[in-house]
């Protein structure tokens, strides 16, 4: 446990902090990225992406090797993974547009042969001798071990970047996303922008490969934006909710995966995004599972109440356990299911209001108005008071509820 | 009235060559010779239209007859095949400030997190450009926008709390802050209530009377003879175009509809008198 705060405060030692620093960038890179990847409905093009960077990393390191180089650059390694990341991009673009494949099909496609091809390129390279400690595994799941500090300086340019892409695209990437045809007619080049912000995608896949691995990246470019969607009805704070849910998530889950030695970096940190996506479905005050559940039954409870002082001024018998348990609850009616002062008082009111309404679709012909009639809402708010009190000249002078006099 | 077969045929192997040059007439919206296909089956067949300025014209035909897809190619929101369109004697590209476009409502996600006046400000993204702040003065001007269809207390909604009608305003508003000459709309009137129809009718007959052009692809053939200057009909190819007065006739909207518009139905709209 204090291995953890002590990785938080960046007190876990250099390497430590310099990956949790490195995360937090991350994070906030993929976060805001991931956005308009959501927002556009194309989140499984970023796992083809992702897939595709494999074969990219083992032609790297066979080319740097054999030009008689370590091998085990990250820079190299990185632009090998964007060369071929970009021919997948490429190449599910052209198949959802040129053939008579969807996108989903594209994307399974590509997404399996450029990963398989990368896998059989990591055993070939297994058996070259500079390969033996070569670590390219590691790319799959992410791992901190042996970060250098300029791996970590260029994981945090690289996603200063494309924050800084994100931001001078935003309002033409929003767009597209909102409505493509009024993009395309107010002269918004819809594919070229879809492209741009599939390369940033990618970008942020590339820098994120060495920490988050490319199985998961996937979950950093998704989880953060639809947990900020939770939050907000703007699309401007999701991106920025999103960024701000992606630092944590990555500087949290990297202080955790270095209390551990063995601890792979990757899954951690999205374990800790699903903790707070998990925590923004439930509590989340609009948008959220329990806010929905406390809604419905806040408004089923106002139904039945209606429904029950209705049938009290009518003298109707009420059967429904839900309507009794709620007059009674409010002291509407007695134990024994006799209406008290209140609740007689009540049901006059409400029998009055119906009556009010009747009259009302008699006078107003404005579907506007009388169209408003839900048997919930009060005549008030939709009628003025001297309107209401037309409606009472017109029905006349106040009876008793059950029609004796 | 309809070009006759053997044209027809010329137009299909040479759109552009048959044609003559007159699209540097000026007027808001020219096309000339467009085809448009889906796959290989055209859905709009070298149509020649022009649509003139201080007017309403209403694009009329039955379902699947190329109404909106007509109005995209135009816009170049869909490839044309052939044909050329021109912006008041320009070609769209360059022309593009001063055309509004509203599309149908049903073509967005009204569950995107976005509220009422950034949809409208939308329509300032291309004067801001993308290093521009979108200042005091542009939410000033799309509140006066939403003002002006009838929404103004509705700014800060999340537009998926609104309903069909009011959706359709804000569409309106955001192509009012476009400040254009030329009015694109794709079924304004689908889906909305009275009280809206009204309320858009009244702003685009505003525009009508500031001399801008203004053209809906229309379905309700009972209210063409109340709204609208215009009338283009078209199925697949163009029927006829002209005035309401003299080309909103029977004869012309069974040539347009086939045996699928009811005799009984025409008889009850307010038809120009067959000349």
């Amino acid at each position: 446990m204090t291995a953890f705060f002590n990785a938080l405060a960046l007190n876990a030692g250099y390497n430590a902090a310099l990956v949790g620093i490195g995360a937090a960038m991350l994070g906030i890179a993929a976060g805001a990225a991931g956005t308009f990847l959501f927002l556009r409905k194309r989140a499984l093009v970023s796992d083809a992406v992702a897939h595709a960077t494999l074969p990219g990393v083992g032609l790297a390191f066979i080319l740097m090797v054999s030009l008689g180089g370590d091998g085990r650059s990250l820079i190299g390694l990185l632009l090998g993974s964007a060369v071929t990341a970009g021919i997948g991009l490429v190449l599910v673009e052209w198949m959802a547009r040129r053939t008579r494949l969807s996108e989903d099909a594209a994307i399974g496609a590509v997404l399996s042969v450029f990963f398989g091809f990368g896998i059989v390129l990591l055993t070939v390279i297994q058996t070259m001798n500079a390969g033996r400690q070569a670590g390219l595994e590691s790319f799959l799941l992410g791992s901190t071990a042996g970060m250098l500090f300029q791996d970590a300086v260029v994981i945090a340019l690289g996603g200063a970047l494309a924050v800084f892409a994100t931001w001078l695209l935003r309002r033409p990437m929003t767009l597209v996303a909102f409505d493509p045809e009024y993009a395309a007619a107010v002269g918004y080049n819809v594919r070229r922008i879809d492209l741009a912000m599939m390369a940033l995608v990618m970008a942020v896949t590339v820098i994120g490969l060495k920490l988050v691995g490319l199985i998961l990246i996937v979950a950093m470019l998704i989880i953060p934006p639809v947990t900020a969607r939770f939050w907000t009805e703007s699309s401007t704070h999701v991106i920025w909710y999103a960024g701000l849910i992606g630092a944590v998530s990555g500087y949290v889950g990297a202080a955790l995966s270095a209390t551990a030695p063995a601890m792979p970096t990757g899954p951690i940190i999205v374990l800790v995004a699903a903790g707070l996506f998990l925590l923004s479905l439930f509590v989340a005050p609009a948008r959220g599972v329990t806010a929905a559940v406390i809604r419905h039954r806040r408004f089923q409870r106002r139904v039945h109440r209606r429904q029950g002082l209705l049938a009290l001024s009518r003298s109707e018998p009420i059967h429904d356990d839900f309507t009794l348990r709620t007059l009674r609850g409010e002291g509407l009616i007695r134990p024994d299911g006799v209406a008290t002062e209140t609740g007689r008082a009540l049901a006059a009111k409400t029998a009055r209001d119906e009556h009010r309404w009747d009259i009302a679709r008699e006078i107003h012909q404005d579907a506007g108005l009388t169209g408003r009639y839900d048997g919930l809402t009060p005549i008030e708010q939709v009628f003025a008071p001297d309107e209401i009190a037309e409606f009472d000249r017109r029905i006349g002078g106040p009876r008793p509820v059950d029609g004796a006099v | 009235m309809a070009p006759g077969a053997a044209q027809v045929a010329v137009a299909a192997q040479d759109g552009r060559a048959t044609r003559p040059a007159d699209t540097s007439t000026g007027a808001p919206l020219a096309v000339r010779g467009v085809t448009v296909s889906y796959g290989e089956k055209p859905a709009v067949f070298s149509v020649d239209a022009t649509f003139p300025a201080g007017a309403m014209t209403a694009i009329i035909g039955p379902n699947g007859a190329g109404k909106s897809t007509l109005l995209k190619a135009a816009l170049g929101v869909i490839p044309r095949l052939s044909g050329d369109v021109t912006v008041f004697g320009e070609p769209v590209e360059t022309a593009r400030a001063r055309i509004a476009y509203v599309p149908q409502r049903a073509s967005v996600d009204w569950d995107f997190p976005t509220t009422v006046i950034d949809v409208v400000l939308m329509g300032l993204y291309r004067q801001v450009g993308l290093l521009g702040r979108l200042a005091g003065t542009h939410r000033a001007k799309a509140q006066a926008c939403l003002d002006r269809v009838g929404m103004s207390d509705f700014a800060d909604r999340q537009i998926g709390q609104l309903s069909g009608g009011q959706q359709q305003r804000v569409f309106l508003a955001r192509a009012l802050a476009q400040e254009a000459d030329l009015y694109l709309l794709d079924e304004p009137f689908a889906g909305v209530d009275a009280a809206t129809e009204r309320a858009i009718i009244d702003v685009l007959k505003s525009l009508k009377s500031e001399g801008k052009a203004v053209v809906c692809v229309h379905h309700d053939l009972a209210t063409v003879a109340r709204y609208f200057d215009h009338v283009f009909l078209i199925n697949v190819r163009k029927i006829a175009e002209g005035s309401v007065a003299t080309t909103f006739t029977g004869a012309n909207l069974n040539a347009t509809y086939g045996g699928r518009l009811a005799a009984t139905h025409i008889d009850q709209l307010a038809l120009a008198e067959p000349v």
